[in-house]
């Protein structure tokens, strides 16, 4: 039950938020932050529970599963299962759900109440996508969390936002139903096989499909995913929406939604399929490679602040595909702890630049310049989260980058290698960002207002984490280990013997 | 088979044929007013003419097998034509005053 | 004793967090107090550590904690010492130490103080993790924590776009190399199943044959890393351009240790060298071109600091030569005088730009031994050091002892050691060049100011180590003393004059008497060309070839108009052009195109009834027709 409770809370919160709005515009922040902080409790007490359980598990576990009927007609549950993946990233979902909601709490004024509907409503679906064990559920919760998000871009966005949200929109939701044409096929093929209609996730893992179906179905998923990781040459819907969104949309859409891309290929695209997946993956890394090299070139580029750290994100991203298709223990652990490091420095540059839009009223790095001397606190840490993007040892980033090259490597040593140029490109891009926005001589003398200490606690909490993933990330690992094996035992075909 | 030519001559002095050239003659002549002008009291005339060219039809029919079914239809869009010049005169009205004009083209508000 | 040895980078670590978490709010006595200190106890607790480890005669590994342990794959956070370490461990404290000491008068009008002193203390901690890791995942979080340290302070006075753009080329520069170096630890790792050094250097031993393919991957990936810190050919153009730092920034980072990791990675992964020919000798032979060509792009720089900064890629060059040729214990002895005698030139050349405001052009210096004697006697001393003036002063016996095994090399030892002696010569000329211009002759600028305790200090030290610090290796020729390398011996494989010597002893006396004639003639030229008789240089200088050739040195042989046109352009106008995403433009074009459709369709909309009229006409037309024909 506590799995219902955790996604529960969000979707009554979320309620509760808009409807507090009557209190005045303060009660909605308060009662999001209240509510996220009770999740994170709750997430954080069924970890602690199983974090025995996992640093000892070396097969695959499920910390916590529900299952209940929901459309008994067309045998689609309610089924929701906890494995270490999951946790993490819901862990993840709700720590930058926090940050989001105090990183807005003075840049919203404008129908407050709603915009933590949203907010709440969007993390709500991202937690049941990571939960889901039914395909259905899945793409239920799929568009659960795009909808809110729709509107978060559209309504309280920046100068392009309806353009920047449609442009999303379509994207997302072109690509959702190829996902949706996909589940349905798998179904209907488990059903002439074995006459049953299902859309359990173990259940279809057990259908048998031949070679050319299997990869027309993978292929369904892979692009619903890549859209959403985004793996080039899908990605163009993200500079334009991460740019156009307001703070919270951006920290939610790079810090979470990006990784439900991740997720859906490390959950479905490839234990469903793995021999389909197995064969594409060359195509896979090689977009992987791609993408970080080509994310990190379109970053060096950018005026717009906002814009680079939107492209940082594809560039990332890309070794986090890398990593998912090289398919080893060293290259998925390394694709989680990049996952993770990500959506912290990623988030942390996103708060920062509304930050600094708030004070500055734009996000162009011609009219920004010498903001150290008038901001040396903001600054400061600004350029910690850009050296933490560039790959510092130490900092998360690091582990998941070395991790999953590390793996690659043995894999294939030319997409490794590949990859690795990525780690100089992305020294060009964090770099020019520090000159261009913090060094150099001052522009204007009016004096700035520094980090407040509402946003000192935030980039002192995304601080701490990005270098407790940098320098200790066993933890992490350790709870990943069993979710890893059950990835590998359903991609193995042993997933009803282990159960 | 031959039984219906014989109730033809026996019945009426003009073949259905002439009848029905004739229907067919108004209603094209009415197509063309439709189309042609852009007044639209002459519009709703060419309509008229058109059904009537309908209903002629459905009389020569009718007269041609003898039944009755013709006759109720032409009593039909007598009803309908009656109903539809009383509705269309008023719009005509309504649109007069908004537009001072009788253009049909006048109507257009689209710009596509 | 010896398990104090991680609080040895601990402590600069700690220095570090207080400063950067209080943000330039502490008073500056406090921050000085906080900077210099910790590097101070570090710099004794090093010497603790030392004392039990030369009790113990035993390498000693410390874990810490577990890293990361995924499958077979473990890294843990641990110090290994052994006589190699323990050497770069007293070598990087205590000249830390001085140069926070001489930077806590230098840097004190300084409104980025703390900044400073946090920069400076985490580049200690970074470097210390460095030369103790006990793997090369470790050691590799040293070596970018050190080139971040390197970035930060290189642009430390942020307002000058300049500096900024110096700082980026040092950076993203050696993380090419640093990028080669990681691949390196995948190859190691991935063939052989370890980071850890000790084990790995064995399994490597077993499983790789001499000239084995893997082992030339691995073992030039890795000099890649050290080609990019150290920087030599054909990565060392980042160095030049870091003098925009301040001046103890450049004595520390870019002169006595940083620069100098790239060695140490060499001697420490030796056994890969060894086990790969092709790239042991590639190391020889870019030591010597790097020494060459930055010797003569010393001799044609006029900025004091940039004299000194190529002097440095050429001394670094002797270094890989010594590696080069397998005299281990050499390359680390020369490390140990050169960061003694470089640090002190440094410094010694920053008290003279500080107290001339700022000038970096020697010749608006001049006459300035009397002015300064501090700084002239410091300087002089540096230089009787770097030039290898024989005898009296360490740099003598650390290069005598390289050009020595060099020559001993086999069959090309000679080749090199005639490059190693016409770098001495080159070395001796330009430093001195910039003694006689500076501190002699008319006086041109009136220097300012007082020099205090603080900078004293760690001048007179360094004097006296650039002095005496070369007499822990007294060749066989003066009695023969050796107890540095053999300090080293446990570590390092013997040198080429153990193991395989071509020349006699007797010889030893001979090129070590060309060299020190070599060394003083240089001086000598100096003196002729840049004081007694400066004409003759000055029209050497005008003829049409020496206008030509004096650029082109003094740009550093054009790699920089190199790598510019070929790289840096290319990258940037690439980057530019594709801006607004070339991909997008498919999408738009999509989009464009059901726009398009939109339009086209929308036509029919007109609003006229009567053309809707037609519509349902000819279409009722046709309909019948296809009902009735078809």
């Amino acid at each position: 039950m506590m799995l219902l409770w955790i996604f529960l809370v969000l979707l009554i919160g979320g309620a509760l938020a808009w409807l507090a709005q009557r209190g005045g515009r303060d009660w909605p922040r308060w009662v999001s932050l209240i509510v996220l902080v009770v999740d994170l409790v709750l997430v954080l007490m069924v970890w602690s529970e199983n974090y025995e359980v996992a640093s000892v598990a070396s097969r695959g576990t499920w910390f916590a599963e529900l299952d209940l009927p929901w459309i008994p007609m067309l045998g689609i549950r309610f089924h929701l299962g906890l494995d270490g993946l999951s946790l993490l990233l819901i862990l993840l979902t709700i720590g930058l759900g926090i940050m989001a909601v105090a990183a807005s709490w003075s840049e919203i004024t404008d129908r407050v109440g709603f915009f933590h509907f949203n907010l709440l409503w969007t993390l709500a679906g991202t937690v049941g996508v990571f939960l889901a064990l039914d395909l259905f559920l899945f793409f239920f919760f799929w568009e659960l969390m795009l909808f809110p998000m729709y509107f978060l871009i559209a309504i309280w966005g920046h100068e392009r936002r309806v353009y920047a949200a449609i442009k999303f929109f379509l994207f997302t939701q072109g690509s959702g139903l190829l996902m949706f044409v996909a589940i349905l096929a798998l179904v209907f093929i488990n059903h002439q096989q074995t006459g049953a209609t299902t859309f359990d996730y173990f259940a279809l893992s057990g259908t048998e499909l031949d070679a050319s179906t299997e990869m027309l179905i993978m292929l369904g998923f892979f692009i619903a995913f890549a859209v959403k990781l985004p793996a080039v040459p899908l990605h163009t819907w993200l500079p334009d929406a991460h740019t156009e969104a307001p703070t919270a949309g951006s920290v939610i859409l790079a810090g979470i939604l990006l990784k439900t891309g991740a997720y859906g290929l490390l959950r479905f695209a490839v234990p469903l399929f793995p021999d389909a997946a197995m064969s594409f993956a060359p195509v896979a890394m090689a977009l992987g490679v791609i993408g970080t090299l080509y994310g990190a070139v379109l970053a060096f580029a950018q005026d717009d602040m906002k814009r680079l750290v939107a492209y940082t994100s594809v560039s990332h991203l890309g070794f986090v595909l890398l990593g998912i298709y090289a398919w080893n223990e060293l290259a998925l652990q390394g694709a989680v702890v990049q996952m993770l490091a990500h959506g912290l420095s990623t988030g942390g540059l996103f708060i920062l630049v509304g930050a600094l839009q708030e004070r500055l009223h734009t996000r162009d790095m011609r009219q920004m310049g010498g903001l150290w001397a008038r901001m040396p606190r903001l600054s400061a840490i600004g350029m910690f989260f850009a050296i933490a993007s560039l790959g510092l040892p130490g900092l998360g980033n690091f582990v998941g980058e070395f991790l999953i090259l590390l793996g690659a490597f043995s894999r294939s040593a030319g997409f490794a290698i590949a990859g690795a140029v990525g780690l100089v490109a992305s020294a060009i891009y964090a770099l020019i960002l520090v000159q261009r926005a913090f060094h150099g001589e001052p522009r204007g003398a009016a004096a700035l207002p520094d980090f407040s200490v509402r946003h000192m606690t935030i980039m002192a909490v995304m601080i701490a984490t990005l270098i407790w993933l940098g320098f200790y990330p066993q933890p992490v690992i350790d709870t990943f280990r069993p979710g890893l094996g059950n990835l590998h035992q359903l991609a193995t075909g042993q997933a009803e013997a282990a159960r | 088979m031959n039984e219906g030519i014989v109730v033809a001559e026996m019945t009426a002095d003009v073949p259905m044929q002439y009848g029905l050239l004739l229907a067919a003659v108004l209603f094209s002549l009415g197509v063309i007013g439709v189309l042609a002008r852009r007044n639209i009291i002459f519009i709703l005339m060419s309509i008229e003419i058109m059904l009537n060219a309908a209903g002629l039809a459905f009389i020569a029919a009718g007269a041609r097998w003898a039944a009755a079914d013709g006759q109720i239809m032409f009593i039909l869009i007598l009803a309908l034509a009656a109903a539809e010049v009383s509705v269309g005169l008023a719009l005509i009205l309504q649109f007069y005053h908004r537009t001072v004009t009788v253009d049909a083209d006048a109507a257009s508000e689209m710009r596509g | 004793m010896l398990d104090l040895l991680a609080l040895v980078p601990a402590f600069p670590l700690f220095g570090f967090a207080i400063l950067f978490i209080t943000a330039g709010t502490l008073p500056r006595r406090w921050i000085a107090a906080i900077g210099v200190g910790s590097v101070g106890i570090s710099a004794i607790l090093a010497l603790i550590v030392a004392a039990g480890f030369l009790s113990a005669q035993q390498p000693y590994t410390q874990i810490v904690w577990r890293w990361m342990a995924i499958g077979g794959f473990n890294s843990a956070v641990g110090f290994y010492l052994d006589a190699l370490s323990v050497v770069m461990m007293l070598v990087v404290t205590f000249v830390s130490f001085l140069i926070h000491l001489y930077s806590a008068e230098f840097m004190a009008d300084d409104e980025g103080y703390s900044r400073y002193f946090a920069y400076m203390n985490l580049f200690v901690a970074a470097m210390l993790v460095l030369v103790l890791a006990d793997n090369l995942l470790l050691l590799y979080l040293g070596w970018e924590g050190v080139g971040l340290c390197s970035y930060l302070l290189i642009g430390f006075w942020y307002r000058d776009p300049a500096n900024g753009l110096a700082a980026r080329k040092a950076f993203v520069v050696t993380r090419v190399g640093d990028t080669a170096m990681v691949i390196g630890l995948f190859v190691l790792f991935t063939h052989l199943g370890a980071l850890e050094i000790q084990p790995l250097m064995q399994r490597a031993q077993e499983s790789w044959p001499v000239g084995s393919g893997l082992a030339i991957a691995a073992a030039g990936l890795l000099l890649g890393g050290a080609l990019g810190k150290s920087a030599q050919l054909p990565l060392q153009v980042w160095l030049p351009d870091a003098m925009a730092g301040p001046t103890p920034v450049s004595a520390l980072i870019h002169a006595a240790t940083m620069v100098t990791a790239g060695v140490y990675l060499i001697a420490r992964t030796h056994v890969l060298y060894e086990l790969a020919p092709p790239i042991h000798t590639a190391v020889a032979v870019i030591g010597a071109l790097t020494l060459l060509l930055a010797a003569f792009s010393a001799l044609n720089q006029t900025d004091l600091k940039r004299i000194l900064a190529y002097s440095t890629i050429s001394q670094i060059g002797y270094m890989f030569l010594a590696l080069g040729v397998g005299a281990w214990a050499a390359a680390i002895f020369h490390f140990m005088t050169h960061a003694f005698f470089k640090a002190l030139l440094f410094l010694a050349a920053g008290v003279v730009i500080q107290r001339l405001h700022e000038e970096h052009d020697i010749f608006r210096m001049g006459g300035l031994r009397r002015r300064l004697p501090l700084a002239f006697w410091s300087f002089l001393i540096g230089s009787a050091s770097l030039a290898a003036l024989p005898f009296i002063d360490a740099g003598f016996y650390s290069k005598d002892l390289i050009l020595w095994e060099t020559w001993n090399s086999g069959a090309n030892g000679p080749w090199l050691w005639l490059a190693g002696i016409v770098g001495a010569f080159l070395t001796a000329i330009y430093i001195f060049r910039a003694v006689f211009v500076v501190f002699f002759g008319p006086v041109n600028i009136e220097p300012e100011g007082r020099t205090g305790f603080a900078i004293a200090v760690p001048l007179i030290v360094l004097s006296l180590l650039a002095l005496a610090g070369g007499f822990v290796e007294i060749p066989e020729y003066l009695g023969g003393i050796p107890a540095f390398t053999e300090l080293l011996s446990a570590v390092l494989p013997n040198p080429p004059s153990l193991t395989a010597p071509t020349a006699s002893s007797a010889l030893a006396g001979v090129l070590t008497g060309i060299a020190a004639l070599l060394a003083m003639l240089g001086v000598a030229v100096a003196f002729v060309a840049f004081l007694d008789r400066p004409a003759f240089v000055t029209r050497l200088i005008e003829s049409p070839v020496g206008v030509t050739l004096q650029r082109f040195w003094a740009a550093g042989w054009g790699f920089d108009w190199l790598y510019d046109r070929a790289l840096t352009r290319p990258f940037v106008w690439l980057a530019q052009l594709n801006r607004s995403d070339i991909i997008d433009f498919f999408y738009a074009g999509v989009a464009w195109l059901s726009e398009a459709g939109w339009r086209l369709l929308s036509r029919s909309q007109t609003g006229l009834v009567r053309w809707y009229a037609a519509g349902v006409a000819f279409g009722s037309a046709t309909l019948i027709i296809l009902a009735v024909f078809a």
